[in-house]
């Protein structure tokens, strides 16, 4: 039996969680220790103050929803499929980059940006899981 | 850099890449053995769901990789430029990933997906210049 796995409009809106939540959660990290400062071995307790920062702490709520819907998107198709998704994460920070804090961005760059944009065309096209009928019966009630 | 700082460095990062990618092929197992979390929602709820991928033994070693991943990452970068270390851990992650998904996961990584694979280590390493 050959099931084609097409994805719910639900699915495609988690990928795309995917794609946004860790870059977007990774710069307000950096945005919050900015303001808190070097933290080393002398200073651990400016991690404590590192939780009160409100870009800080939108960062982690940012990074604990990035998982969540990273291992949500695992439960419906193949690590290979949703890779380049996590992968655009990079095309994100260098767009924020460019767009947002107006840095300069190489020729070289822009080809990195075009490549994962072509890789996440690649897998879009094609199903999202590989179909293994022994596999999945083997660990069906596992987790019902 | 000498030969020796040189295996000392690359060591490390393969040592960080293998972490990572045995901490995500086991989430991914431990994600396809309990199946769609949606239909799981629908029949036990946020909580039992929530409890189900808690105790999901391949989730929990995956997640526990991951940690350790984080934590040899930063050895990694304290003996390595974060130039060199950056790019090429997460190049080495993603082949290793398709490889491992391939051999364990038994996915149909076809020629779509290699491209797709060899894309995205060739863009990473590119916007990390």
């Amino acid at each position: 039996m050959h099931v084609k796995h097409v994805l719910r409009p639900s699915q495609y809106a988690i990928l795309l969680g995917v794609m946004l939540s860790a870059s977007i959660g990774d710069s307000f990290l950096k945005r919050g220790m900015e303001q808190i400062g070097a933290v080393n071995l002398h200073h651990l307790g400016l991690l404590w103050h590192a939780l009160f920062n409100p870009y800080v702490d939108i960062g982690i709520v940012l990074l604990i929803g990035f998982f969540s819907l990273y291992t949500t998107a695992l439960s419906w198709a193949d690590l290979t499929f949703v890779m380049p998704a996590t992968a655009f994460g990079y095309v994100v920070i260098a767009l924020m980059g460019r767009f947002w804090l107006h840095e300069h961005l190489s020729l070289w760059r822009w080809i990195g940006v075009l490549l994962i944009v072509t890789a996440v065309g690649f897998v879009a096209g094609g199903p999202s899981r590989t179909e293994h009928p022994e596999l999945d019966h083997m660990d069906a009630g596992v987790g019902r | 850099m000498t030969a020796s700082p040189l295996l000392h460095v690359w060591s490390a990062i393969l040592f960080v890449a293998t972490l990572a990618v045995m901490g995500e092929v086991m989430i991914a197992a431990g994600m396809r053995q309990l199946g769609d979390l949606d239909d799981l929602r629908s029949r036990r709820g946020l909580g039992g769901t929530i409890a189900a991928v808690l105790t999901n033994a391949r989730f929990v070693t995956g997640a526990l990789c991951m940690a350790l991943n984080f934590f040899s990452m930063l050895f990694a970068l304290s003996i390595a430029n974060l130039s060199l270390a950056g790019p090429a851990i997460a190049a080495l992650t993603y082949v290793g990933n398709a490889v491992a998904a391939k051999l364990f996961l038994h996915e149909h990584v076809d020629r779509r997906r290699w491209m797709a694979t060899l894309c995205v280590v060739l863009g990473v390493i590119l916007l990390s210049h």
